[in-house]
C-alpha cells in the first residue's frame, strides 16, 4: 500500500480514455462501476470538449455482483454499438472490474460484432496513466494497421511522415502537432496521418504509407513506433523539438531521413528567443538555480533549454513516470545530477524544500508547492489543469515553442530591471521589499503571506456606532473575496437608512436589498 | 403554513420512471470534499486504488488545498498477491500519516470498491488501530470506518454512511436530560449559526449538530432527542439515529422560504412553542427571503427545469424553484428516492413533473435534447456537451459545495438557477 495525497498520473484505463477520446469513430467500453465515471470530467471540464468521451460504462454495482455482471458487459456493449456505430471498439476492465475477472476480452469476443474489437488488459495495481495510453495505442496500431500495405516508390513523390503520439488531455499536444505539420510544409513533407488526436482507425490502417514516423511523445507512441520500425521498416525521429537548439536538431534529423534540404526551413528560423536571451536585460537570468521535474521527455527537454538557452544553473532534474528512469538518469549525468524519480509527491516537496531553487518548472502539482513556498513557477508538463488549456495557440515544441518557453518561464522571475530597482530602494522607508515584484500582484520571491482583505475597503460614512460586535464577526464568515463588497453594500444601506448602528439584522437586510 | 404540503395533489404516489442502465454519477467518496472541511480535525482515508485518489483530485478541482486532510492508501499488486498483508501495511500507512500529522483527532478509514470487492474488512481495522492509537498524544485518535464506495453508494450517500458510522459513537443522553434538538447534516458554518440563532429565539435551549464541527464535541443522543434532517440524503444516518431512541421531525428541507419555515415550524411545534411567538420570530427572515426571491422570479418564472440524477438534492430543490420562483420541471431524476424523508416535499411537487430514479444516461439525454428544457441540472461530465448543442445547463456540484439553505441563502440558491440563463442573454459571441 502506498499512502498518496496527490497523485501524478491516474490509473491507465484513464490513458485508454485519452487515446480513445482523441480519436474519431472509436468507442471504449469500460467495465466499471458508476464512480469510474469522473473520468468524463478531464475532458469536458479541464480540456472543455464540447462532446462526451466515447466511453460507456458498465456501472456495476453490489446487488449485481452476486449475479451475471458479465451479462451487463455484453448488453452495454451491444447497446453501446447499437447506438454509436464506431468504426472500432475497445473493451477492458477497470481497477475494480479487474477483481471480478469478467474477461471483457472473452465476452466481446463471444459476440461477433460488426467491427473489429481491441481488447486492453492494463494491469491497473501494477501500472498508470501514460502506460494505459501507450498500450492501448500500441494495441489499435497492431490490430488496425494494414500489414498488407507497400509504400510506393519514394523517387517522384514528396516525403511524407506520421506524427505520433498526441492525445486528449496531453499538455499542448494540440498546439504542438499544429506548430510541427507547419515546419514540415515548409521542408516539403507531407503528413501522412497524425495519431491518435484527430485520427480515425481507417486512418490508422494507413500508417504504413509513410516514410518515417515522428515521434512527439515516447510516453505515449514509444511502444507502437517499435512496432511500427518492425513491421513497416519505417525509422523514427526521436529528437523532441522542445527549445531551440532542440528544434534545430529535429530539423536536421527529420530532413536526413527525408531525403531533404534542411536550409530552407534553419534559414527560416523565425525565433526571437536566442536574440531576447542574448538581449542584456536577461543577464540577470543568469545562474538562476531551476528545479525541474514533469514526465521524463518534457523535463529533460527543459533541462537542456534552461543550461543552455536562458543560463540557468539546473539544481534538481527529475521525474514521476519510472518507465523512463534510465534516460532520465542519462540526461540528469550532463548536469552533474543525481535524477529524483519518484511519484510521490511528498518527496517532491521536500527535494524542493530542500533547495530552495529561485525557479521551480513543473507540473500543476510543483505550481502547489512552489506557492507555498513562495518560489516562482511555470508549468511544462502534465498533469494537466483548465489554465493548461489556453485559447491561444501556445505551443512549447518549435520555433514558437522556444518563444512561448522564455516568455513562461521569465515572467514568474523579478524582471531585470527592476532587481536593480529593489537593491537601490531596499533601505528607503517608504519602500517594502516585502511587497514583492508589482508584476506578480504580491506572489513574488520574497512576498509575504497575501493579506486576508484583498478589497479596497472604503468606508461610507455610517453614523455614529457602525458595526456591531456580532455583526462583524458574521461579516468575518464570509468568504474573504466577497468580504469588502458586503461590507461596501451593508454600509451604503446603513447610511440610506440612516440606521445608527449595523448589526446581525442590517447585514442581511442589505443582502437581501442588493441579491440581484 | 407551506402551502403545498398538505394537499392530496402532488407527486405522492406518481408512477416512477425506474431506470438500470449506465448512471453518469460520482461515488460516495466525493462527500469527503466537504466533509474534511466541517469537520475540522478530522482525517479521511480512502482504503482503495489510484483510480480513487484521482477520483478525489480531480473531483476536488484539482488541489484547492496543498495538504488537504484527506489522503489514498493505494492498494497495490503485491497487497493483491498475498506477497504483503493488508492489514500490516493499512498499519504502517495509518502509523505515517499519524506521525505526519499529530493534530488529528478522528480518523475515518473508508471502504473503496476495490476494498469492498476483495473483502477488506475495515471495521476490524479500525478497532484494532483505535486500540493502538488510543494514547497517542494524550486526548487519543478516534477511528471510525465507512464505506464510499461506488458499487454501494452514490455521491452525497457518502456523507449519509459517514455520518451513519458516528451514530454508534454518540454519548448517550442522560436520562433526566431535558428534550434537545439535533440539526444532521453538514452545513456550511454560517447556516449553522443562522439555525441556532432562530432556535435560540425561539426558545429552544439545547441544539446540537451532526458532524460536529470537532471530533470531540460529539452531541449526545437518547430518547429525548428530536432531530431535524437538513439534508435529504440521509437515510441510513436517521435510521440509525431512530435506532438510538431519537426521534426524527417530519417536515420539508430548508430550501427557500416556504421551505425553512416548514423545517423550522417542525422543530417548533415539537418543543411546544407559542404559535404567535413563533410566527413573530421567523417572520423578519421569511420576508427578507420572500423580497430577495421576488427579483429572481421575474426571470425564472415559467422557465423549465430538467434534473439529471445526482445529489439527492432534486426533488425539494425541484419543489422550491416550483413553488416558489414558478419554475416547470419537466424531470427530476434523483439517484435514489427515499419515500419517507420525502413524502413532503413529494406531495408540494407539480403533479406533471416526471421523477425517474436511477439512470440509463443516453436515453436521458434523448429525453433532454427532445424536450430542450430552459435549464438542465447535471454533472460536470455533461455540462459542455449540453451547453454545446445548446441547452443552458447548472453544474449539481456547486450545489452541495455552496451555502444554500435557510432564509438568508435563499436567494443565493434562486440566482444559482438564474445566472446561467442571464448570461445565456448577455453574451454575444
Amino acid at each position: 500500500m502506498q499512502l498518496t495525497v496527490w497523485t501524478y498520473e491516474g490509473p491507465p484505463h484513464v490513458g485508454a480514455m485519452r487515446v480513445a477520446t482523441a480519436m474519431e469513430g472509436v468507442h471504449y467500453v469500460l467495465h466499471a462501476p458508476q464512480g469510474d465515471t469522473y473520468a468524463d470530467l478531464l475532458f469536458t471540464m479541464i480540456e472543455r470538449r464540447s462532446k462526451r468521451p466515447p466511453v460507456t460504462y458498465t456501472t456495476f454495482q453490489a446487488r449485481d455482483l452476486g449475479g451475471d455482471t458479465a451479462e451487463l458487459f455484453q448488453r452495454a456493449a451491444r447497446d453501446a454499438y447499437a447506438r454509436f456505430q464506431p468504426q472500432a471498439m475497445l473493451v477492458g476492465a477497470s481497477c475494480t472490474a479487474e477483481l471480478i475477472q469478467d474477461d471483457p476480452a472473452g465476452l466481446a469476443e463471444a459476440m461477433g460484432l460488426p467491427c473489429p474489437v481491441i481488447a486492453l488488459e492494463l494491469p491497473s495495481y501494477q501500472r498508470k496513466e501514460n502506460w494505459g495510453a501507450a498500450e492501448t495505442f500500441y494495441q489499435l496500431v497492431r490490430k488496425l494497421a494494414d500489414k498488407a500495405l507497400v509504400r510506393s516508390e519514394r523517387a517522384g513523390r514528396r516525403p511524407c511522415a506520421n506524427i505520433l503520439g498526441p492525445t486528449a488531455l496531453g499538455f499542448r499536444h494540440r498546439d504542438d502537432v499544429r506548430e510541427i505539420s507547419g515546419m514540415l510544409g515548409l521542408l516539403g513533407i507531407d503528413v501522412n496521418v497524425v495519431a491518435p488526436l484527430g485520427a480515425s482507425p481507417a486512418d490508422l490502417a494507413r500508417l504504413g504509407n509513410a516514410d518515417f514516423n515522428i515521434l512527439l511523445y515516447p510516453e505515449i507512441g514509444d511502444t507502437a513506433v517499435r512496432w511500427l520500425e518492425k513491421t513497416f521498416g519505417q525509422p523514427t525521429v526521436r529528437t523532441v523539438p522542445i527549445g531551440h537548439g532542440a528544434t534545430l536538431d529535429f530539423i536536421r534529423e527529420v530532413a536526413a531521413l527525408a531525403g531533404v534540404d534542411p536550409e530552407p526551413a534553419l534559414a527560416a528560423d523565425p525565433s526571437r528567443m536566442p536574440w531576447w536571451s542574448r538581449s542584456v536585460d536577461s543577464t540577470y537570468l543568469t545562474g538562476k538555480r531551476v528545479f525541474i521535474f514533469g514526465d521524463a521527455t518534457h523535463a529533460i527537454a527543459a533541462a537542456r533549454v534552461a543550461r543552455d538557452e536562458l543560463g540557468f544553473e539546473v539544481c534538481g532534474l527529475g521525474c514521476y513516470n519510472r518507465e523512463f528512469a534510465r534516460d532520465m538518469r542519462e540526461a540528469a549525468r550532463l548536469y552533474g545530477l543525481e535524477p529524483l524519480i519518484t511519484d510521490d509527491y511528498l518527496e517532491v516537496e521536500e527535494a524542493i524544500q530542500a533547495l530552495q531553487p529561485e525557479l521551480v518548472l513543473g507540473t500543476q502539482m510543483e505550481r502547489h508547492i512552489a506557492k507555498r513556498l513562495r518560489i516562482p513557477c511555470a508549468v511544462i508538463s502534465a498533469p494537466v489543469h483548465v489554465q493548461d488549456f489556453p485559447a491561444r495557440t501556445s505551443p512549447q515544441m518549435g520555433f514558437e515553442g522556444a518563444n512561448v518557453l522564455f516568455d513562461t518561464w521569465v515572467h514568474p522571475l523579478v524582471m531585470g530591471l527592476e532587481e536593480h530597482l529593489l537593491t537601490m530602494f531596499r533601505d528607503d522607508f517608504e519602500f517594502s521589499d516585502a511587497a514583492g515584484a508589482s508584476h506578480l500582484g504580491g506572489h513574488g520571491a520574497s512576498a509575504p503571506p497575501p493579506p486576508v482583505e484583498v478589497a479596497v475597503l472604503e468606508p461610507v460614512a455610517v453614523e455614529a456606532g457602525g458595526w456591531t460586535a456580532e455583526a462583524e464577526r458574521e461579516l468575518m464568515q464570509i468568504p474573504f473575496f466577497v468580504r469588502g463588497k458586503a461590507r461596501r453594500n451593508t454600509e451604503k444601506f446603513a447610511a440610506e437608512k440612516g440606521l445608527s448602528a449595523i448589526t446581525l439584522e442590517t447585514l442581511y437586510d442589505a443582502k437581501a436589498h442588493h441579491a440581484r | 403554513m407551506a402551502s403545498g404540503a398538505s394537499g392530496a395533489s402532488g407527486c405522492e404516489s406518481a408512477p416512477i420512471l425506474r431506470e438500470r442502465g449506465q448512471r453518469e454519477v460520482f461515488c460516495g467518496l466525493t462527500g469527503i470534499i466537504w466533509l474534511h472541511r466541517k469537520i475540522q480535525d478530522a482525517f479521511f482515508l480512502v482504503v482503495g486504488s489510484r483510480t480513487c485518489a484521482h477520483l478525489l483530485q480531480s473531483a476536488a478541482g484539482v488541489m484547492v488545498f496543498a495538504e488537504p486532510r484527506f489522503a489514498t492508501a493505494i492498494i497495490e499488486e503485491r497487497d493483491l498477491a498475498g506477497l504483503a498483508d493488508c492489514n500490516e501495511e493499512l498499519d504502517r500507512v495509518v502509523d505515517r500519516l499519524l506521525a505526519r500529522r499529530p493534530e488529528i483527532r478522528m480518523l475515518f478509514l473508508v471502504g473503496s470498491c476495490p476494498s469492498e470487492v476483495i473483502k477488506l474488512d475495515l471495521s476490524r481495522a479500525a478497532q484494532r488501530l483505535q486500540a493502538k492509537h488510543a494514547a497517542t498524544g494524550g486526548t487519543g485518535v478516534r477511528v471510525l470506518n465507512y464505506s464510499g464506495s461506488g458499487i454501494e453508494t452514490t455521491f452525497t450517500q457518502g456523507e449519509d454512511a459517514c455520518l451513519a458510522a458516528l451514530v454508534p459513537d454518540l454519548p448517550l443522553a442522560n436520562a433526566d436530560a431535558p428534550a434537545s434538538l439535533m440539526i444532521v447534516g453538514a452545513l456550511p458554518d454560517i447556516v449553522e449559526d443562522q439555525f441556532r440563532r432562530i432556535f435560540a429565539e425561539l426558545g429552544i435551549g439545547q441544539v446540537h449538530c451532526l458532524p460536529p464541527r470537532k471530533a470531540a464535541d460529539l452531541p449526545a443522543v437518547g430518547p429525548e432527542t428530536r432531530f431535524l434532517l437538513a439534508q435529504p440524503f440521509l437515510g441510513d444516518t436517521g435510521a440509525a439515529l431512530e435506532a438510538r431512541g431519537a426521534q426524527r421531525l417530519d417536515a420539508l428541507f430548508p430550501f427557500g422560504a416556504e421551505g425553512t419555515t416548514h423545517w423550522l415550524h417542525a422543530a417548533a411545534r415539537a418543543f411546544g412553542v407559542d404559535e404567535m411567538h413563533f410566527r413573530r420570530v421567523v417572520a423578519p427572515g421569511r420576508e427578507r427571503a420572500k423580497r430577495a426571491l421576488e427579483r429572481h422570479r421575474e426571470q425564472l418564472h415559467g422557465k423549465s427545469i430538467f434534473f439529471f440524477p445526482d445529489s439527492q438534492l432534486e426533488i425539494p430543490l425541484a419543489r422550491f424553484l416550483a413553488s416558489e420562483l414558478g419554475m416547470i420541471p419537466l424531470e427530476v431524476g434523483t439517484p435514489y428516492l427515499h419515500r419517507q424523508h420525502l413524502a413532503h416535499e413529494l406531495a408540494a411537487l407539480p403533479a406533471s413533473t416526471r421523477l425517474s430514479e436511477g439512470q440509463d444516461v443516453d436515453r436521458q439525454l434523448d429525453r433532454a435534447k427532445a424536450e430542450r428544457p430552459d435549464i438542465t441540472v447535471c454533472g460536470l461530465g455533461l455540462a459542455n456537451p449540453l451547453e454545446a448543442m445548446g441547452l443552458t445547463t447548472k453544474w449539481a456540484i456547486e450545489l452541495v459545495f455552496s451555502p444554500i439553505h435557510g432564509f438568508d441563502q435563499a436567494a443565493d440558491l434562486a440566482d444559482l438557477f438564474a445566472r446561467p440563463l442571464r448570461r445565456r442573454d448577455v453574451l454575444k459571441v
